[in-house]
């Protein structure tokens, strides 16, 4: 055993330790063991390397591998410590865009330390290499920095639209394309330049031009392209771990965006070209819905006091208005009078696949009562009462009965189909799709406007009022 | 549009309710809870003296609901509960409008009476069974209720508890009840005699119908017509209109096998099988009777349309040689009047509603609203029934409904989805086949890894629960970091340029590795099971 075999050996078994931790990651069971996986795994595989790369550095290089590492690890745990459950899609881009950054280094420092040994068709193997782990980290760096901003509403979200938008990206890849060819002909640093610059570029362009709405989609897509990145970083070293580990992860991204797509009855490749709901479509628009109907906290709280089951449809609008505690606390305060409450999760709501999930959690909601749009769906007719809170076009039964709607054929959840159902909105406005929702104009609907946290709060406190004298009247609702 | 031309006057308009004049009739088309909902929409409301007593509201309620007493009929809008006698539609003024249930298949002779005056009839009976509808669905809002009090009425004469029980006087099975159609009024049966603590069972030709009975308790119990060489389900029956249909002779003679053998087993049988303009098919003969427990008991719900039971007397209880109960009323919405009143009421204030588009008190008819259309028998007089048909919305959904246009549904036929599978797979095939052949040798076996570690990442994710996908892709954040190998191996050396980059990036993908797995064990430690 040389130290090679013993850090290639090492390499197996951390990679077998990561396909653990992701299987693992599948199931609420094992999810746990699955990060412990994970994180063997990691330690592993370092540990070889570290060892493998001891041979022939210098001490201030171990200096800076120590300082790195302590203040890379210093600043994660702080960020992971304090972070908002609701500021998890940020986190969650800003860290891609650190993989597509640091993938990018790796492979300029491809070029700037080319083995001697390479000669060749293996030089030229290398030198295509360079590029394209390069050109994958640029473009996941700031696509994913231009997600973080969108998220984080530091710039608009609605989708910029160049004209010519497809066209710009098209020309980017065939720019690329002839850039490889000529770099790999004759390598340049001023070719490299150009590719960083114009990988850069569009990275940033292609989230610019997507819609905050098909973010959960944006993210998965950019966690896909890390996973890439890594792998495109495997080849460039010739390392198996950062391949297996790259595809890995880049495949799992893509199945994710694969999943959001369909969620929204839409192409990957329609997400990808961007620009959807940037202007409101009038299709169906200007067609009379009739009257909305209101109802006030109180009324709200008498009708869930009647209901003998509940289903609570939240949407990013939740998130926003971080209305999940008193949520959770009004599921429990109604679990508590018998009453069965429920959470219905359509797969794209919020801004990351499985945003939902991860507030109800935060909250204290028992994962067992949170089910998915399939799971929930065909429980609704017998439900008493929906509460939509913060969603709209994934309750929309326009994806369902009108078949001219833009969102025609989207699976949505079904909570028109209740008895009552109470919708929570800040104003009439449409959804992320522009689409005017018919919920909101139907017969057992109810909207109850305002902010959706200080709204769940004063049901919450007019439940508690009226519950000592026990002869609360049936109110007409309206 | 408006058909009767409104009036022109500024004050609102006049809605009349007369006191019901058909013998035995104990409801009321406007309730005090309906007279202020009216009034909401512009209207004033005429209250004949004395409408609401069988229901129990007193011409008081009604005047302090806003409504005032007088003569129902001079108002150019009338609300009724029946279709209105030969001397009623005498007293209607001309070009006023009337909203009653009239029943414009059963009796085109009242149709065709109303249409000789020049006035505009709405059939409440009328309204389609789409879902836009429902709010206006009377005959849904008195099938629930009819269903409701069969249970009752078979609770009362039937001499034992619906529930079973173990006293210290012994025990008490609980009574067995048989639901023959899950129409609206079968689930309504099915849920108050669930509720009274009976086993239930129910029939329908429709299997679509089987969850929503297993949904309110009951037990669906399948008719399976035994025909060699064909499978059940090509018998079964997809409504398009919302209605169950006459059903075939093979199924109807299964059915009669099972009807056969539940009646000697059960206690109560309920049957609400209604074909629309047909007389009521009959589903338990008078063997089936005959083999009853003494004691027990049959509801016919259709006893007004010639009824489901053999021996059923319309509008009374009979009691069988062997004992057995037969109700056979056909005033079931009735025998809850208060209640039958406020929902009829309600359906009612729905549909001026819809009639009311600026609520100032001004009635529109519109033609183009399929809804209006279907319920208008009488337009100004002149004679609208029958409407064009309406398909029901929801109809379209059930597998195996003849609908030729399905273009959102998946690809033609499986051979030739198959076909393109095997090109696109073979085309992946020979692309992957040159790559690799035309590549340096170094180079396939990362070719291998990197393809085998994308095929086995696709079926490891493929089964992740949705909730998870947060800490997924936080766990994934933080295994990408793995990117830091490259750094570690390219710092340190010679070149001062590439110790910067790799100690940039070491730190970036720190930060990812760290930061990533914390983040993901937090979230995973707030994931709890209730």
């Amino acid at each position: 055993m040389t130290t090679t075999t013993a850090a290639q050996a090492a390499y197996v078994v951390a990679s077998l330790l990561f396909i653990l931790s992701l299987a693992g990651l599948s199931q609420h069971r094992t999810s746990r063991s699955g990060v412990v996986w994970g994180i063997a795994g990691m330690v592993i595989a370092l540990a070889a390397t570290i060892g493998l790369a001891s041979r022939s550095i210098t001490a201030t290089g171990l200096v800076l591998i120590a300082v790195a590492t302590a203040v890379g690890a210093g600043i994660g745990l702080w960020r992971a410590r304090v972070v908002e459950m609701t500021g998890m899609p940020e986190l969650i881009a800003v860290m891609h865009s650190f993989v597509g950054l640091a993938a990018a280094l790796v492979g300029w420092n491809g070029y700037l330390d080319v083995d001697a040994e390479l000669t060749g068709s293996l030089l030229r193997i290398h030198h295509a290499e360079v590029f394209l782990g390069v050109f994958i980290g640029a473009v996941t760096f700031t696509g994913s920095v231009v997600a973080y901003l969108k998220l984080s509403a530091r710039i608009k979200s609605r989708p910029l639209m160049l004209p010519g938008r497809h066209a710009l990206n098209l020309g980017a890849l065939a720019a690329f394309a002839v850039l490889t060819v000529a770099f790999v002909a004759r390598p340049h640093m001023g070719l490299l330049i150009a590719v960083t610059v114009l990988a850069l570029a569009l990275g940033a362009h292609l989230v610019a031009s997507i819609g905050g709405g098909d973010m959960p989609v944006v993210v998965s897509m950019l966690n896909s392209y890390s996973g890439w990145a890594a792998a495109a970083s495997g080849f460039l070293l010739a390392n198996n771990l950062l391949i297996v580990t790259g595809a890995l992860v880049g495949s799992s991204g893509a199945y994710l965006s694969y999943i959001m797509c369909k969620a929204m009855n839409r192409s990957f490749l329609s997400v990808i070209a961007g620009g959807f709901g940037g202007q409101p479509v009038t299709s169906g628009d200007d067609r009379d819905h009739g009257e909305h109907q209101e109802i006030s906290a109180e009324d709200t709280a008498e009708l869930l006091r009647e209901a003998s089951s509940v289903i609570i449809t939240p949407g990013y609008g939740m998130a926003v208005a971080q209305a999940q505690y008193p949520v959770a606390e009004l599921a429990r305060g109604l679990r508590d009078r018998g009453i069965e409450v429920r959470f219905g999760i359509h797969p794209v709501a919020g801004r990351l696949p499985g945003h939902m999930n991860v507030l109800l959690a935060e909250a204290n909601v028992p994962y067992d009562i949170v089910l998915d749009m399939d799971e929930i769906n065909d429980d609704f007719a017998a439900t008493s009462v929906v509460l939509v809170i913060g969603a709209n076009d994934t309750v929309n039964p326009a994806a369902t009965d009108d078949p001219a709607s833009p969102i025609a054929g989207m699976p949505v959840l079904h909570v028109w189909e209740a008895a009552h159902v109470v919708v929570f909105k800040r104003s009439m406005a449409v959804g992320y799709a522009g689409v005017q929702n018919p919920l909101f104009f139907r017969e057992n609907s109810r909207m109850l406007f305002g902010d959706a946290k200080q709204r769940v709060e004063s049901i919450l406190s007019s439940l508690d009022a009226t519950d000592a004298p026990a002869v609360a009247m049936v109110g007409t609702a309206n | 549009m408006a058909a009767p031309e409104p009036e022109p006057e500024v004050q609102r308009q006049r809605i009349g309710i007369p006191a019901e004049s058909t013998p035995g009739e104990t409801r009321v088309a406007a309730t005090p809870a309906t007279v202020g909902r009216l009034a909401e929409l512009g209207y004033h409301v005429i209250v004949e003296p004395g409408a609401g007593e069988a229901s129990r509201f007193s011409d008081a309620a009604y005047e302090e609901a806003g409504a005032s007493l007088g003569d129902p009929w001079s108002a150019p809008v009338v609300l009724k509960v029946n279709g209105p006698s030969g001397e009623e539609i005498g007293r209607l003024r001309d070009g006023a409008t009337l909203i009653a249930l009239i029943g414009p298949a059963l009796h085109p002779e009242l149709v065709e009476e109303l249409a000789r005056r020049p006035i505009t009839v709405l059939a409440m009976d009328a309204v389609p069974r789409i879902s836009r509808a429902q709010s206006l669905d009377v005959l849904s809002s008195m099938a629930n209720i009819a269903g409701y009090r069969a249970v009752v009425e078979a609770a009362h004469a039937f001499g034992r508890f619906f529930t079973g029980q173990v006293t210290a006087a012994g025990k008490v099975p609980p009574a067995r009840v048989l639901v023959a159609g899950a129409g609206v009024a079968g689930l309504a049966a099915i849920g108050a005699a669930r509720s009274l603590g009976a086993v239930v069972r129910a029939t329908d030709p429709r299997p679509e119908v089987a969850e929503q009975v297993r949904s309110l308790g009951g037990e669906f119990l399948e008719v399976r017509p035994e025909q060699p060489g064909q499978p059940a389900s090509t018998e079964r029956e997809v409504s398009t209109d919302g209605y169950a249909k006459a059903t075939s002779d093979d199924y109807n003679r299964a059915a009669a096998r099972l009807y056969a053998e539940q009646a000697a087993d059960v206690d109560i049988i309920i049957t609400t099988a209604l074909v629309p303009g047909r007389p009521a098919p009959k589903l338990i003969t008078a063997e089936d009777v005959a083999r009853m427990k003494p004691g027990s008991v049959i509801v016919d719900m259709a006893a007004a349309q010639g009824g489901n039971v053999e021996g059923t007397v319309a509008g009374k209880a009979v009691v069988t040689g062997n004992d057995v109960t037969i109700i056979g009323y056909t005033d079931l919405p009735g025998r809850l009047p208060a209640q039958a009143s406020q929902l009829y009421g309600t359906n009612l204030v729905n549909l001026m509603k819809l009639l009311t588009p600026g609520k100032d008190g001004r009635l529109v008819l519109d033609f183009d609203d399929v809804v209006q259309r279907s319920m208008t028998v009488v337009r100004a007089g002149e004679k609208t029934w029958p409407p064009p048909p309406v398909q029901v919305s929801a109809a379209a959904t059930p597998a195996g409904a003849p609908e030729p246009a399905t273009p959102p549904g998946p690809p033609a036929g499986p051979t030739r989805s198959a076909r393109s599978d095997y090109a696109l797979v073979g085309a992946g095939a020979l692309a992957l086949f040159l790559v690799t052949a035309f590549s340096p040798h170094e180079l396939i076996g990362h070719f291998l890894v990197f393809v085998l570690s994308i095929v086995v990442g696709f079926y490891v994710i493929g089964k992740v629960h949705h909730a998870l996908h947060t800490p997924l892709m936080s766990v994934t954040n933080a295994i990408s970091g793995i990117v830091v190998v490259g750094a570690l191996l390219q710092i340190g050396h010679a070149n001062t340029a590439v110790t910067v980059l790799s100690f940039a990036a070491i730190l970036l993908a720190s930060i990812n590795i760290f930061g990533g797995f914390a983040v993901t064990r937090r979230m995973l430690g707030m994931f709890s099971k209730g």
